[in-house]
């Protein structure tokens, strides 16, 4: 079983997973009576699935080659549409679907205009990072939009006693399987990596790589649309000004689990690794009574001492 | 005929890179195609590879007219390239890299089973076992693994009839290179035609039957190897006429300015040595890839010294190039696009970038004075622009080369390392450019210059010295050398 160990060691994720696990264990040992409750470990889980669910289609855009920095107006604009759907009498199924399709045609839009128009992808996503908000707020009027919930509010919800962790975070769990199957195993999947690590190359060898690019984009919308869906469960209002820097906290999640912004590493567990970590690590700072700004330069830390390792790993490999 | 070439014809823009090239080679044959730099062949491969359509001619494989459409067509059909710098994707295994762009499926994933056999049987017919596994990702291997995995690759298609290989030897060592003719001599006895492109004579001896010369881009010969001496091939490949004027006006040889101690690069050169003097021209001939750019890159500390010594004006200087700009020591890029010039600054700014001459007081730059600088320059040079302040993007190549040699010239440097400084320029600016470097020399400077063009090394240069991988010859006089020695040095 040593090559088994062996191969463990080697997984781009195993770094962050044992950070996690050391980071975990250090907030358990200073507040052992408040950090180790069920109640706080569900907490941190509900926190950590609308940048999960986003971070994977960020996983996926970044492994491609791409990047993705309209994720948080495509979440906002997403949580506008469900309660407008919501409010205007239609069933929760139909406000879900539309904010599906909504996200899926957002990301198509960045796709197209990177392989279209060649505009670079950050400066393509910035743009459509903008346009989104601006589109948000002008269908919800600058106001956030109360709407019945007609039982998404559920999804999220926990039910002491009964139901301790929400619908919402099976959901997540879910996406990041299915998407980790669809990037390992399959000829998209395989495609996006290739295309990441060596565009020239991928198209020399006959892969459909603007088929490639437009469809990875469209899928990171519609896991931003997913994650819109899942914040509205939350918050149970549409709110044209939620999730503003949550596309920084999605590429924090993704490289930190070993994705390169220059393509071809990374991978779903990392990312969910990533997101978890982030999530702990706000966490365990709120339980240590420590105020906001310290655990914001405390995760800027993180970030960079993740990025640090990351780098000797891959020298000490090449 | 396996494959037959008919008046192939192909112009990028104005420049006409094939003009008549034809050839013809038979099943199970390995087929060199020689040239020298800039001779056609490039260009030729990308056509047979699909990666360029020709514009006139006949391409016919096994009697059937051949227009792939691109590279996946080509490989369809039978024709596979495998790369001097072989393609890969770091991030893929071994499997993966081989099958890549045509994985078979199954239930909507890829079908790793299928795929391993693929990537198994490809490999076997390299006729060894592999050292690395399937799942290895290509990072993981050595540039010769690699190597074996592109041509892996491009026989993993059901029915290989002609396999490319670009230089292939080029990154490999001596044993690398004698297992690779073992895997080439098995492939053509089971009847694949190998089109075999090197610049290497000696491997073209020992591994091709028969052989076509391109000369700017022409087929002008073709034969059997056997029976043609290395001399032949090489005034085939070289024989053209001179007909540049290379000014040469009375210079005095002075103090060494520049002097090597076998200095080495991480890869390249290797422990090379020289003196180089004031008032000398003093040319590299050599091969693409045999290590002369990187020999004028670890002078100037562009790359990381391995060992050895720079000495200029006798005191050795640190692998830096600020350390050796303060020694007045300038290079000159071949990348004139990326690495010359700033293209979207002007042309004031390209010539006052290295920045040493006071541009105003309190370290100031002020644009009035760059742009009095740059006239000069212009006027000096005859720069073909619509003033200072013009982009250096919108220039021609060889007035852009002029800018960028006026960026040395301004920083008044004594030592000039210029890498192929006549590169895809015209005759007007490349005769501007041999009488300012034959100036400079004149006026006591020491010009270091690679070149593939051998005429123009012949022509201007005091000394030559012949550079063969990564290794530096000793400096001859020029006046001893002829075109066709140095190209049978260069290729021994």
């Amino acid at each position: 079983m040593s090559g088994g160990a062996a191969a463990w060691l080697k997984k781009p994720w195993f770094g962050p997973l044992l950070a996690l696990i050391c980071v975990y264990a250090l907030f358990s040992a200073l507040t052992p009576d408040t950090f180790l409750r069920s109640l706080n470990l569900v907490t941190m889980l509900r926190q950590t699935v609308v940048v999960s669910v986003a971070a994977i289609g960020m996983a996926l855009i970044i492994i491609h080659g791409g990047i993705d920095l309209s994720v948080g107006s495509t979440v906002a604009l997403t949580t506008v549409v469900v309660a407008k759907c919501l409010q205007s009498g239609a069933g929760p199924a139909t406000a879900v679907l539309a904010a599906l399709a909504l996200g899926a045609l957002a990301g198509l839009v960045n796709g197209a205009l990177v392989v279209g128009l060649r505009i670079t992808p950050f400066i393509a996503t910035l743009g459509t990072m903008s346009a989104l908000r601006g589109i948000a707020k002008g269908l919800a009027d600058e106001q956030k939009i109360d709407a019945p919930a007609r039982g998404l509010d559920e999804w999220m919800a926990v039910v002491p006693g009964e139901r301790l962790v929400p619908y919402g975070v099976w959901l997540a769990l879910a996406a990041a399987v299915i998407f980790a199957l669809l990037l390992g195993y399959t000829k998209l999947g395989r495609h996006a990596v290739a295309v990441g690590s060596n565009e020239l190359t991928a198209r020399l060898c006959g892969v459909p790589v603007t088929r490639v690019r437009l469809l990875i984009y469209a899928l990171g919308g519609l896991l931003a649309g997913l994650g819109g869906v899942l914040e509205f469960s939350t918050l149970t209002v549409g709110d044209p000004t939620d999730s503003v820097g949550l596309e920084l906290e999605a590429i924090a999640a993704v490289v930190i689990g070993g994705g390169s912004l220059s393509g071809g590493q990374g991978s779903v567990a990392g990312t969910l690794i990533g997101a978890l970590l982030l999530t702990v690590i706000k966490a365990g700072c709120t339980h240590l009574g420590m105020q906001n700004w310290i655990q914001e330069i405390l995760t800027g830390a993180i970030i960079v001492i993740a990025m640090t390792l990351d780098r000797l790993r891959q020298a000490a490999r090449d | 005929m396996r494959l037959e070439l008919r008046n192939l014809k192909k112009a990028f823009g104005a420049a006409q890179a094939l003009s008549d090239v034809s050839l013809s080679a038979s099943p199970g044959a390995v087929h060199a195609v020689l040239g020298e730099n800039g001779a056609g062949k490039s260009t030729l491969m990308k056509i047979l590879s699909g990666a360029e359509r020709a514009d006139a001619g006949e391409l016919r494989l096994d009697g059937a007219p051949f227009r792939p459409s691109s590279p996946e067509a080509a490989r369809l059909a039978g024709v596979s390239i495998v790369y001097q710098e072989p393609l890969f994707c770091a991030d893929l295994t071994v499997r993966e890299n081989i099958v890549l762009g045509s994985e078979p499926t199954r239930g909507g994933f890829v079908d790793r089973r299928r795929s391993a056999e693929i990537a198994e049987r490809a490999l076997s017919q390299l006729g060894q076992v592999s050292s690395f596994g399937l799942e290895t990702p290509l990072r993981g291997l050595s540039p010769a693994d690699r190597q074996l995995v592109s041509i892996a690759r491009a026989l993993s298609n059901a029915d290989c009839k002609v396999l490319i290989l670009d230089e292939p030897t080029s990154a490999l060592t001596g044993a690398d290179t004698q297992r690779l003719f073992a895997i080439v001599r098995r492939l053509a006895a089971s009847g694949v035609t190998v089109l075999y492109i090197s610049h290497f004579l000696e491997e073209v001896e020992q591994i091709a039957s028969e052989y076509t010369v391109l000369r700017d881009g022409r087929s002008v010969a073709a034969g059997r190897v056997a029976g043609t001496t290395r001399a032949e091939l090489v005034s085939l490949m070289a024989g053209r006429t001179v007909t540049e004027l290379f000014p040469r006006s009375a210079r005095t040889r002075g103090e060494v300015a520049l002097e090597l101690r076998e200095l080495s690069g991480r890869r390249l050169p290797k422990r090379a040595s020289l003196q180089l003097h004031r008032g000398e021209v003093l040319g590299i001939a050599g091969l693409v890839g045999s290590g002369r750019t990187e020999l004028l890159r670890a002078i100037f500390g562009l790359d990381p010294r391995a060992s050895g010594q720079v000495l200029v004006d006798g005191v050795s200087v640190a692998a830096a190039p600020v350390a050796l700009g303060r020694r007045k020591v300038g290079l000159l890029s071949e990348d004139r696009k990326s690495e010359g010039l700033a293209e979207s600054l002007s042309i004031a700014e390209n010539i006052t970038l290295s920045g040493t001459g006071s541009l105003g007081p309190y370290g100031l730059a002020l644009p009035s004075n760059s742009r009095a600088r740059a006239v000069r320059w212009i006027e000096k040079l005859g720069i073909r622009c619509r003033g200072p302040e013009q982009r250096a993007r919108a220039l021609s190549g060889g007035n852009q080369q002029k800018v960028a040699l006026s960026r040395l010239l301004e920083q008044d440097v004594d030592v000039l390392l210029l890498d192929e400084p006549t590169r895809g320029i015209d005759v007007g600016s490349r005769a501007d450019i041999y009488r300012l470097i034959d100036e400079l020399a004149g006026r006591g400077k020491a010009v270091l210059l690679v070149s593939s063009y051998l005429p123009e090394l012949v022509g201007i240069c005091d000394r030559i010295a012949v550079m063969v991988r990564g290794s530096l010859g000793p400096a001859r006089a020029a006046s001893e050398l002829s075109e066709q020695q140095l190209l049978l040095e260069a290729t021994g």
